[in-house]
Order: C-alpha cells, then sequence, then structure tokens
C-alpha cells in the first residue's frame, strides 16, 4: 500500500513538470502551426513540409539569416482553433517572430491577441481580408493576395472566357461553411451585381465529405459556372462529385486553397480540364530546388516523408517562408542588429519589397508578381493567375498570366469591413501618409534618398537653364 | 490515520448534513479553495491560463450542467454542444446589444436563455426516454448549429460569420477582448466556478435533487411515490442548460475570444463533455470536476511529454494521443466503470483504515 502511493506520487509529480512549455532560446524563431492529423491534414501536410525544408535550406546554406540561426518550433493545432490558441500561447514565449496559422479560423482568434502582443500575424492568402487595411490591423499582414482578390480573380477568368460579358449567367458557390469559405460572399454579391450574373450559394458543413446534396442541385439548377472555396478532403469530394454528375470540368474554378494535387489526383482522368486560381508559380523548375537537393534532400533532411516537393501547396509554403525570411532579412537592416525582436519583424514585413531581381537571386525567378507593403497596404497587390489540371500529364498549367483584381469594388469593402472592425473594437487607424514609409526606413535610407532626388533636381534646373 | 470519522462528534443536524462531515476533508477543501484563490492567481501566466486552467474551469462547469442531467436525473443528451452555442450566442447579443450591461450578468443571463431553450428541447424527454431521447437531443444539436449559421442576425450579419467578444470590464478589469491579463479572467470564472459547483452540489442534495434521483432510477416508481415526473425531467433540463450556457458564454467571451459556431460548437463537444462525465463519474460534482481535468489536462500532458520532452514529430505525437486517450477511456469503462469519482471513494475508504487495514 505505501509503495504504491510512493510510486503514484512520484508519477503525479513526474506527470506535473511537462506542463510548462519549455524554455526560451536565443534563436530567431520561426513556429510552424500546421495540421499534420484530421480531414485536412492532405492540404496542410504539404505547406508545413515546404515551410520548414525553406529555414532548413537557409540555415544549411546561408547558415541563418544574418548569421543568426532558425528555429522552427512545430505545433500541432488539427486545423482546429481551441488547439491553436494552445499552440500560440505555448510558443509565444520562445521568442515566435511571426505566426502563418493557415487556418481562417485560428486567424480570427489570433488578430486580437498579435495586436496586444505585438507579434505580428501573416495570412498570404487566407484570414481577415480586410487586414489589407494595415492602419486599422496594425500586425496583421496579408500580402501578396487575399480572398477577394481571388473573388474577383474568378470573375475575371469568366469574363475573359466570354469575351466580357456574363450578363443573365449563373454562378454556384460551393463553399465551407466557416469564417474562411463565407469570406468572399461579399464581393461575389458586389461583382454580381456589377456584371449581372445571378450568384448560387451552396454551403458545406466541416469536414467536407457529404456534398450529395448540393452537387443534386447543381445538376438540376445546371449553373454556368461553379466555384468553390474548399479545404481538406472537401475539395476531392467536390471534384469527384462534379465529375460524377459531368459537369464540365472546364467551368469548375477553385480558389488557390481548392487547387493542389491532392485534390484532383483522387478523382483521375475525370478532373482534367479542372480550373484553379494561384498567386505563385507551380512545379518544381526553379533554381532554389537544386538548392533544396543539395542542402536539404541528399542529407536525408526533408521534412516529413519528403515527397511533397514541387506540389502547389509546397510551393506555397515555401513562398511563405521566403517572405518569411526576406522580411527578416529587412528588419535586420532597419534596425541594424541581427537579434531582431517580433515588433522588429513587423517593421521589416511592412517595408517589404519584393522584386523580379530579388526572386531570381532567391533561385525562384518568376514564381510570383513583384509587390511591395507598405503602411496603408498590408495586402500586397492582389494578383492571381488561373491554373488548369493536366490529368495526363499529371500537373497543373498555368493558362493566364497574373492580372489584377477589381480593386474598386474590394478596396471600397475593405474600407467598409476594416472600418467597422475599428469602431468595434475601439482602434484609431493609424495616419498612415508618406512619413510612414519614411519610419520604416533606416536614416541613411532616408539622407540617400534625399540626395538621390537633390541631384535630380539639379539636372532638370540645368535642362530648364538650357532651354 | 487522520482521515476518519472517529472521535468527529456532530451535535446538530447541521453539522450531520454538511458537505464534508470529515474534519480532514472539511480542510482539504478550504486549502484547494485558499489556493486557488490566492496562490494561483498570483503564479499564473498566458499559457497555463489558456492551455491549462480556463479549459478545466469552464469545461468543469459544462460537465456539472449534463451531469445534472445524465448522471443526476438519468436523461441521455447529446445536445451539449448546441446548448453551448445558445449560451455563446445569447452572451453575444447581449454584449452587443447591451453595450453597458455588466459582462457578469451577460454571462448568467445567458445561461437563463439556454435554460428557457433546453426546456423547451427537454419537452420531449416526457414522452420518450433512453436511446430515442438522445436522437432527439441529437436532433437539437444540428438544428441549433444550423440555425446560428443560417440567421445572419445571430451574428449580427458580419462577413465572416465569426462573431467576436468586445472588450468589456467588472472594477475597470479587462474581462473579455484582447488585452485581458491572466489573473483578472482566471479569478472571474474561477468566482463562477465556485459558486455554480456549491449551488448544484446543494441542488443535488435537496428535494429537487431527489427526485431527479428517483426519476433516474426508476421513472413509474417514482411517479407512483407522488414524484411530478413533468417539473423534476423540466427543472433537470433547464438547471442543466442554465450551467451548460454559461460554459458556452464563457467559452467564447472569455476563453477563445471569436468564435465559428460550426467549429467550436459541433456535435464533437457534445461527445467531449459526455466522455467527461462518463469518466469522471456519473452523478457526482466531484467527478465532473475530475473528468473536466482528465480530458483537458491530457491531451495537453502528452503533447508536452512527446513532442516538448522526447522531440517526436507532432503528426506521431497527436495520433498516439489520440490512441491514448481512447485507450484510457475504454480501460476506465472496463475497469472503473463508475468513473474518477469511483476511484476517489476507494480511496477515501482505504485512508478511513489505514495504516491499520485489517
Amino acid at each position: 500500500m505505501k509503495l504504491k502511493t510512493l510510486t503514484a506520487m512520484t508519477l503525479v509529480a513526474a506527470m506535473a513538470a511537462p506542463f510548462a512549455a519549455t524554455p526560451a532560446l536565443a534563436d530567431l524563431v520561426f513556429p510552424s502551426l500546421s495540421y499534420r492529423t484530421g480531414p485536412y491534414a492532405a492540404n496542410g501536410i504539404p505547406f508545413a513540409d515546404g515551410y520548414e525544408d525553406y529555414f532548413k535550406l537557409i540555415n544549411a546554406r546561408d547558415g541563418g539569416i544574418g548569421g543568426e540561426r532558425i528555429k522552427v518550433i512545430e505545433c500541432e493545432t488539427g486545423y482546429n482553433t481551441e488547439k491553436g490558441v494552445e499552440c500560440y500561447e505555448s510558443t509565444k514565449g520562445q521568442g515566435a517572430l511571426v505566426y502563418q496559422p493557415l487556418s481562417t479560423g485560428i486567424t480570427y482568434q489570433l488578430i486580437p491577441k498579435s495586436a496586444a502582443d505585438g507579434i505580428p500575424l501573416h495570412t498570404m492568402g487566407y484570414g481577415r481580408t480586410s487586414a489589407a487595411n494595415g492602419a486599422v490591423f496594425n500586425t496583421v499582414f496579408n500580402y501578396p493576395a487575399n480572398y477577394w482578390n481571388g473573388a474577383s480573380a474568378v470573375v475575371n477568368h469568366l469574363l475573359d472566357v466570354n469575351d466580357g460579358d456574363i450578363k443573365g449567367k449563373t454562378l454556384a458557390l460551393v463553399y465551407h461553411n466557416s469564417a474562411y469559405g463565407k469570406e468572399p460572399i461579399r464581393t461575389l454579391e458586389e461583382l454580381s451585381k456589377k456584371h449581372g450574373f445571378k450568384l448560387t450559394l451552396l454551403p458545406v458543413d466541416h469536414p467536407g465529405q457529404e456534398q450529395k446534396s448540393q452537387w443534386l442541385q447543381i445538376r438540376r439548377e445546371k449553373p454556368d459556372f461553379v466555384t468553390m472555396w474548399g479545404w481538406g478532403v472537401m475539395n476531392a469530394t467536390a471534384i469527384q462529385e462534379a465529375a460524377n454528375i459531368r459537369y464540365p470540368m472546364e467551368n469548375f474554378i477553385g480558389v488557390w486553397w481548392s487547387g493542389s494535387e491532392n485534390d484532383v489526383r483522387p478523382v483521375g482522368d475525370k478532373a482534367d480540364g479542372y480550373k484553379a486560381i494561384n498567386f505563385h508559380g507551380v512545379g518544381d523548375d526553379y533554381p532554389v530546388y537544386d538548392d533544396l537537393e543539395k542542402y536539404v534532400y541528399s542529407k536525408g533532411d526533408a521534412t516529413g516523408a519528403g515527397d511533397q516537393k514541387g506540389t502547389v501547396l509546397y510551393n506555397r509554403g515555401m513562398y511563405a517562408a521566403m517572405l518569411a525570411v526576406e522580411a527578416a532579412k529587412n528588419a535586420q537592416k532597419i534596425h541594424d542588429t541581427a537579434k531582431i525582436t517580433p515588433a522588429m519583424m513587423r517593421d521589416g514585413m511592412e517595408a517589404l519589397e519584393i522584386t523580379e531581381g530579388k526572386m531570381a537571386d532567391l533561385g525562384l525567378p518568376n514564381f510570383g508578381p513583384s509587390f511591395s507593403v507598405s503602411c496603408a497596404n498590408h495586402g500586397g497587390p492582389g494578383l492571381a493567375s488561373v491554373n488548369q489540371w493536366d490529368a495526363k500529364a499529371g500537373e497543373w498549367k498555368e493558362i493566364s498570366s497574373y492580372s489584377e483584381s477589381d480593386m474598386d469594388v474590394i478596396g471600397a469593402l475593405i474600407n467598409a469591413d476594416s472600418t467597422a472592425f475599428a469602431k468595434e473594437s475601439g482602434i484609431t487607424p493609424r495616419e498612415c501618409a508618406d512619413d510612414g514609409v519614411m519610419a520604416s526606413m533606416s536614416k541613411d535610407d532616408i539622407m540617400s534618398e534625399i540626395e538621390a532626388i537633390k541631384a535630380r533636381l539639379g539636372e532638370l534646373l540645368k535642362a530648364a537653364e538650357a532651354l | 490515520m487522520i482521515y476518519r470519522e472517529v472521535g468527529d462528534f456532530k451535535t446538530t443536524y447541521r453539522a450531520d448534513g454538511q458537505t464534508f462531515p470529515i474534519w480532514f476533508d472539511r480542510i482539504r477543501y478550504y486549502v484547494v479553495l485558499l489556493i486557488a484563490f490566492c496562490v494561483v492567481p498570483f503564479i499564473i501566466n498566458d499559457y497555463w491560463l489558456n492551455a491549462v486552467l480556463l479549459p478545466f474551469l469552464i469545461y468543469a462547469i459544462a460537465a456539472i450542467g449534463l451531469n445534472i442531467l445524465t448522471g443526476y436525473c438519468g436523461q441521455v443528451s447529446l445536445g451539449t454542444g448546441g446548448f453551448m452555442a445558445v449560451g455563446a450566442y445569447s452572451c453575444y447579443k447581449l454584449m452587443t446589444g447591451f453595450p453597458d450591461l455588466n459582462i457578469m450578468f451577460c454571462v448568467l443571463l445567458s445561461g437563463v436563455i439556454t435554460a428557457l431553450v433546453g426546456m423547451l428541447f427537454g419537452l420531449p424527454s416526457l414522452r420518450i426516454k433512453g436511446f430515442y431521447l438522445a436522437v432527439a437531443t441529437l436532433a437539437a444539436q444540428f438544428f441549433l448549429v444550423w440555425l446560428f449559421n443560417k440567421v445572419a442576425w445571430f451574428y449580427n450579419y458580419s462577413a465572416s460569420g465569426q462573431i467576436t467578444a468586445p472588450e468589456r470590464t467588472i472594477f475597470g478589469y479587462r474581462i473579455t477582448g484582447a488585452e485581458t491579463s491572466a489573473p483578472v479572467t482566471y479569478l472571474f470564472c474561477l468566482v463562477l466556478v465556485v459558486i455554480l459547483a456549491i449551488v448544484a452540489r446543494n441542488l443535488t442534495r435537496g428535494h429537487l435533487g431527489r427526485s431527479w434521483m428517483a426519476i433516474r432510477d426508476m421513472d413509474i416508481a417514482a411517479e407512483i411515490i407522488g414524484v411530478n415526473p413533468l417539473k423534476a425531467k423540466l427543472t433537470a433540463f433547464g438547471i442543466s442548460s442554465f450551467y451548460i450556457g454559461v460554459a458556452g458564454a464563457l467559452l467564447f467571451a472569455v476563453y477563445l475570444g471569436a468564435v465559428e459556431v460550426g467549429e467550436v460548437f459541433g456535435i464533437q463537444k457534445s461527445f467531449l463533455v459526455l466522455f467527461m462525465i462518463i469518466i469522471g463519474g456519473l452523478g457526482s460534482i466531484f467527478g465532473s470536476f475530475a473528468g473536466a481535468a482528465f480530458m483537458v489536462l491530457l491531451p495537453v500532458l502528452l503533447k508536452n511529454v512527446l513532442v516538448g520532452t522526447l522531440g517526436w514529430p507532432t503528426d506521431i505525437a497527436t495520433h498516439l494521443e489520440f490512441a491514448i486517450v481512447g485507450a484510457l477511456i475504454i480501460v476506465f469503462l472496463i475497469l472503473e466503470p463508475h468513473g474518477l469519482a469511483q476511484l476517489w471513494r476507494i480511496i477515501k475508504e482505504k485512508l478511513r483504515l489505514w495504516p491499520f487495514p485489517h
């Protein structure tokens, strides 16, 4: 009896200790709130692998960012908001520089927390669209594109293939019945007024394996086009259902989260011709993959099973990591220190500028559009291309170049929504004039900028005098 | 040696009928309260609050609520998630509709609204029982989630369909919103938990609780000896829903801050709370706490051991976590069908004899 009590007590003591989170370490910490389990794992795994592999490459090839090694802390969220909050709390004390939760639901949880803790949040192509208004959402970024750009890109593509006229046509939106899936509705409604098409809304409940009734409705009503805001198992199920009712695949367009290999492969040949929009390049025909091969894969260091290379979501994870690394470099430059804090990281993100030349230097030529972030615009340019699945070749093909979305409609919506949010939560929007740009530049940069302007003015003066 | 009734004489009925008749139990109870109120608030940080203590306290309220209905009154319910959603959405509507209303009243009023909804869905229990009642409450679960998704009024027509808790304070301390401090929210929930647990404990010991238990043990016999089944069943549904509604309101307003009904209050939440009371022990207030602690702490503990200490890949750890929690539930059901509360009772029995077991 006594022995038993003693064992029980030691057991309790041993169990109590690990509750505390592991202590902080002096590296650049990039937490990866990933999901490798549950109904969304098929999409969560490639993204998480790409995200981590790129950081491994930077560590192995460049010795980290500015000499500081990168530490990735992975935390499994299962696409569940409660677990996401727990992951945020358990990693934020370890010096986390930026969070990329890859879940719109978790993003909504983290937006107020990130503002309170001053840790930036990068929700690339997801999250709260109106966070593009940096004057209200100080710490949240969603460059280079957001859902409303996506919705507009879908409609623009439909306009393109229909010679600019879709009046009287019908568009059905099959969406995940959550904050994520509901996000494009407002924009599509505005666009339907503008272009005169009819919008049908077909919600699909979590996790998305039950879609018979939605597709029965599509079969009955025969909408001219179907677009989809799906994620996880919902994507493959929808494409399968579309194939079952012989819906013409070229009229079925998914958002960028419904356009990965894992979504179309299960349907086989019947998925041929399915389209999805995208905001970055596809395939593994980029020089960065040679480096990844040399420094990461060949050493057996690939994250996960190492079988995701070159897939759409792997590329996207890598792109997310690349933008984070560039922002960190930026932050180091602005604040002139290698050991950056989350607040410095935020400044680096706000002053981020991605040019063609920079992308090429990083081994990703023509991978994505060039863009710059500013105090007022945290959303980037919102350019999107259209990809089409070629089932025979087993790969996505880009069928259009990056094109602009309808910023008249989107800009107004972003302003309305972010103003409402600011009012609701008592935020006074920042002043985002040119001094906002100055604040994110180092003094030397500003001085050299002024010198350049001076020189140019002198030239103009001379030219005027010569006249 | 110290845990025994011997020598602990009661001279009044009042003393004889108290919750903790044994001196040691009583002291232990006060010590736990003292630590919870006077020590924990000073050492708590965000991680402990959000990963461990807040979910534990909130789920404890939900588990007490379900235990009243299922454990004490014997009416199986699978609608817990839906009723929690009612609490959360009423709290949201009250918070946004009446910005000056104190958050404490918002939370309690959400409980009252949930109680009314719960009684409405409890009406079928007068006619049906067992499996059929479980299916009827399951319908409530799906109907309520569908309702909160479908009718935009409930989420104030927000684009995302999410509800977000605005900032509210008590005595100038922030309870909801982003910039809350850990001790304040902890104390807010703790006060509610303690009051509600004491009320529940006394309800179940009194006239009402006895009529619930009579209905649970054999409803026909109870009716014959004069227990009104209408009153007993509807009060059980009402009071149980009150607790669950309060838990839902706290989960939304204090813990998560932003909620989406389908994800947070889905069927899995109903099962989670049901597992809590099954593992903790049906018909026991202590069991509700033990079950909530078990289901909240075990995953966090396993994760920290497997990923944090042993450095395993997160996916393997998560899958293993599912397997371990599942296996433990089965083991518990086989070895101790009366739950952790029964284990506690056995320990107490042994303690009474210790150190002279024979």
